[in-house]
């Protein structure tokens, strides 16, 4: 049975708005719906736009809604969605560029805001670092974001409230922080210690739930801020001491 | 017109560690396709390999021993110079990755850990579980941003501009706006990555057509031992995403229908961990001879290693089969096939990553040093991209500051514009003709069935010609849409143009070369023929076709010996 694809099209220097074409095809069992758009573009309409790269949900550049999910469309099997009719549409939060495409520089902004380079406090060992293997697997959660933006897109604080940086910068920060290689000055915290760093988020775990690598960046949102806390009552010591 | 002193084209690994090396004070940018996190670098799955003798069954490696795997598994086409030179920075370089904050995977005394790999005497493949490209990526990546290197992203480099026997710039299509426009710069390096996607099943990801190695080839730069495709043992049946050399690192079997390792019959002695090229014309003749399943795939088995290792050492790699195959290895078999890899030939440059025009430089699975000869070994290439990444960048860096460079005139820049601006134009005005997805389609079947494993004289004078025809067919090729804005069949139109000489040269090579040798294998000439064919192959583009002329190979004390495993 042929699959009824109701895609999004938006060309903002020509459409006054975003509207729906339908196209319909039959994709292989086990396609992504990534293959599937490819093909209805390669074989009916070579106009539709989108990105993509490595077709094994590593690369993050095929971000989309499908079906209401935010989500990787290479990594979304056609099966999967247990339905005929498969809905696609450019990622929320970001303003459409064409069709699928969205303008994604103000969430790469974010994640450049909170300086994403691990920051080491004295020189390097020669012979590399020595690292506890459970500290590496701690951070190794945090260190698979791929910058794909499903969780900024899914976000409801960033669609609200413009200062919050999101979920995948604060997880990224997160990282490092944990990282026992990194040893950045305390003042980060001065720039993430208010609404629009850790206390914006409102942990309805959106971003949790997502994320297609799994990276669950809620869990370092609340590690960020248990972080401080402890830092802050360090502090408090010091003082009274 | 904007002049940089150095532009880079390819965010990948090689391009990245060649921006990190450029002097502060040269005005530098990097041009890619895609935004750099998206390139093809970040599915590297296995690891990057160095004698850190870490690994307590590596205690006695050493770089000269990485040398002289390495050579043995390129079958004596590499230059040995090369070789002991990227080995030997192998050590330095990944305490230097491990320093810019990658988070490699550790042994449990903290060190960096490490895993056997094929054709290796010693576990000397670094990695971070199977995400070992993407961390390496991401971690560069960083650093660019700490370095505040400018990023060109979604721009398609359509031209090398040469003029007066130097490079002056290229043009570029900025996908975004859909304009068409020239830069400057006195030196360009390429690290435009391979060209799977010529074969219809490949591991690469679905951008990579290779336009960046057909540019250099139509500027006249030659094209080096081409005819050498790797060929992967296992991607995933039906997708052919690659199951990484990892798995059986960490002891997969290899299955045939009757549930036997074959690999017995093969490699008696490496066994599963035999180079790339063995395993894989195992794979291709067990299912040849009936012994595959449903006559397509063969087995590769997990199971014996448990959840908790696969869970631990190979998450990615059980994340592809639940998502992309629907099961779980640590309960089935996986469905293996061989898929086209990477490419061991590219653009032809020395060991400073130099080519014959000036200015113009390459690094990466493009170029071809080479270091990786007939077969490349896995892990090798990840560490080719970052050792030939930064070279690149210190060359191109001495090359400018040593006064090489040449700005040339507005007028000349805008004259290349012009031209591919024209060429576009002339495609607007068809309103039908040859759809290019369509041609893709058949190229990429000429070169599977005429010129993947195992090749002969008759198949690949058949597929010469039948890219003859295709060459004819593209001349009709016209755009349906009427918006140069996100086209992405512009960029598919101005990348098959290059795709095509890849192919005639891939063929013209492997008709050529009559020996076997490596990834190279000739059905009607079965041996390695070390009297006739120990150089290398190189192609030049001419207006009557392809033109073959070779190059001795740099020989040192590894002397060529039968291959054995
Ligand atoms: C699935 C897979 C797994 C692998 N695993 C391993 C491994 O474990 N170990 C190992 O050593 N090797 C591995 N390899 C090989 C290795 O990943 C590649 O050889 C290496 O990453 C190539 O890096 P690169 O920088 O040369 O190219 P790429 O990473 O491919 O980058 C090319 C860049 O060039 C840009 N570009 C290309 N053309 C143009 C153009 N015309 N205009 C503008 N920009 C352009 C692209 O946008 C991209 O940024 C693997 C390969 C595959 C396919």
């Amino acid at each position: 049975m042929d699959y009824h694809f109701k895609i999004l099209r938006f060309d903002p220097l020509k459409d006054e708005k975003p509207y729906f074409q339908d196209f319909f095809s039959r994709p292989k069992e086990m396609d992504s719906t990534l293959e599937a758009i490819m093909e209805i573009r390669d074989k009916q309409d070579p106009s539709l736009s989108f990105r993509y790269s490595c077709r094994e949900a590593v690369c993050g550049a095929c971000a989309m809604v499908i079906n209401g999910n935010i989500t990787l469309a290479c990594k979304t099997t056609v099966k999967s969605l247990n339905s005929h009719q498969i809905v696609v549409e450019p990622l929320p939060n970001l303003e459409i560029q064409k069709d699928l495409i969205v303008n994604m520089d103000p969430f790469y902004k974010t994640m450049e805001s909170i300086d994403p380079f691990l920051q080491p406090n004295g020189p390097l060992p020669e012979k590399g670092f020595r690292i506890d293997e459970k500290q590496m697997d701690k951070i190794f959660q945090f260190v698979t974001c791929l910058w794909c933006g499903c969780c900024y897109a899914a976000c409801p604080v960033v669609s609200r409230d413009e200062r919050y940086i999101g979920p995948a910068a604060l997880a990224k920060l997160y990282r490092f922080v944990k990282d026992p290689r990194d040893g950045r000055d305390s003042a980060f915290w001065t720039k993430i210690n208010n609404p629009g760093g850790i206390w914006g988020c409102d942990t309805v775990f959106r971003c949790n739930e997502v994320c297609p690598k799994d990276v669950r960046p809620a869990d370092g949102i609340i590690g960020l801020r248990k972080k401080l806390i402890v830092e802050k009552t360090k502090n408090l010591f010091k003082r009274k001491s | 017109m904007d002049c940089h002193d150095i532009l880079i084209i390819g965010g990948g690994l090689a391009g990245l560690s060649a921006a990190l090396k450029i002097s502060s004070d040269l005005k530098v940018a990097v041009i890619s396709k895609v935004h750099p996190l998206r390139s093809h670098s970040v599915a590297a799955q296995g690891g990057i390999n160095a004698a850190l003798g870490n690994n307590p069954d590596g205690k006695d490696d050493s770089w000269e021993k990485h040398t002289c795997d390495t050579i043995k598994g390129s079958d004596f086409l590499a230059d040995q110079d090369a070789v002991e030179m990227m080995c030997k920075t192998a050590i330095p370089v990944l305490y230097e990755l491990d320093g810019l904050g990658a988070p490699f995977s550790r042994f449990p005394d903290g060190s960096i850990a490490q895993r056997p790999f094929g054709g290796a005497g010693f576990p000397r493949t670094c990695y971070a579980a199977d995400r070992t490209g993407m961390i390496l990526l991401h971690t560069l990546f960083e650093q660019c941003i700490k370095k505040g290197i400018a990023f060109y992203n979604e721009w398609l480099v359509t031209n090398l501009i040469i003029h007066e026997g130097q490079c002056v710039g290229v043009v570029v299509y900025d996908i975004a706006s859909g304009k068409t426009h020239s830069i400057k710069a006195k030196a360009v390096i390429f690290t435009t990555g391979g060209y799977g996607r010529v074969y219809l099943r490949s591991t690469n990801a679905f951008i990579n057509l290779g336009s960046g190695i057909g540019m250099a080839y139509r500027a006249g730069i030659p094209l080096k031992d081409m005819e050498f495709v790797q060929f992967h043992p296992t991607s995933l049946f039906g997708k052919n995403i690659l199951i990484t050399e990892g798995a059986r690192g960490e002891g997969g079997y290899l299955l045939n229908n009757k549930g036997r390792r074959f690999m017995e019959d093969y490699a008696p002695s490496s066994m599963e961990l035999a180079p790339r090229d063995i395993i894989a014309r195992a794979i291709q003749t067990e299912i040849n001879k009936g012994n595959g399943i449903e006559d397509k795939y063969v087995h590769l088995d997990l199971r014996h290693l448990g959840r908790k290792k696969i869970e631990k050492r190979l998450p990615g790699i059980q994340e592809i089969c639940i998502y992309f195959a629907g099961f779980d290895p640590v309960e089935k078999v996986i469905p293996i096939q061989p898929a086209q890899h990477y490419s061991m030939g590219g653009i032809d440059v020395d060991e400073f990553c130099a080519s014959l025009v000036k200015g113009f430089f390459a690094a990466g699975e493009c170029a071809c040093v080479s270091v990786h000869g007939a077969n490349r070994l896995g892990g090798n290439s990840l560490l080719d991209a970052v050792v030939f990444g930064k070279i690149s960048g210190e060359s191109a860096s001495n090359f400018v500051e040593g006064g090489g460079g040449k700005i040339a005139g507005d007028n000349i820049l805008f004259a290349e514009a012009k031209r591919w601006e024209q060429k576009i134009n002339d495609l607007m005005r068809k309103d039908s003709g040859e759809n290019v997805y369509d041609l893709l389609y058949q190229l990429k079947d000429i070169m599977s069935i005429k010129a993947g494993i195992f090749r002969i004289k008759a198949d690949l004078t058949d597929a010469l010609s039948q890219i003859a025809l295709l060459r004819e067919k593209f001349k009709k090729a016209f755009i349906s849409g009427n918006c140069f804005r996100y086209c992405q069949e512009f960029v598919t139109i101005s990348e098959f143009d290059s795709m095509l000489d890849i192919a005639e040269v891939i063929v013209f090579g492997a008709l050529k070369r009559e020996e076997t040798r490596g990834s190279h294998y000739r059905l009607d000439f079965q041996k390695r023929d070390d009297t006739s064919w120990l150089k290398h192959t190189l192609v030049n583009w001419s207006e009557k076709g392809p033109k073959v002329s070779f190059k001795d190979v740099k020989i040192g004390k590894y002397k060529p010996v039968e291959r054995k495993y």
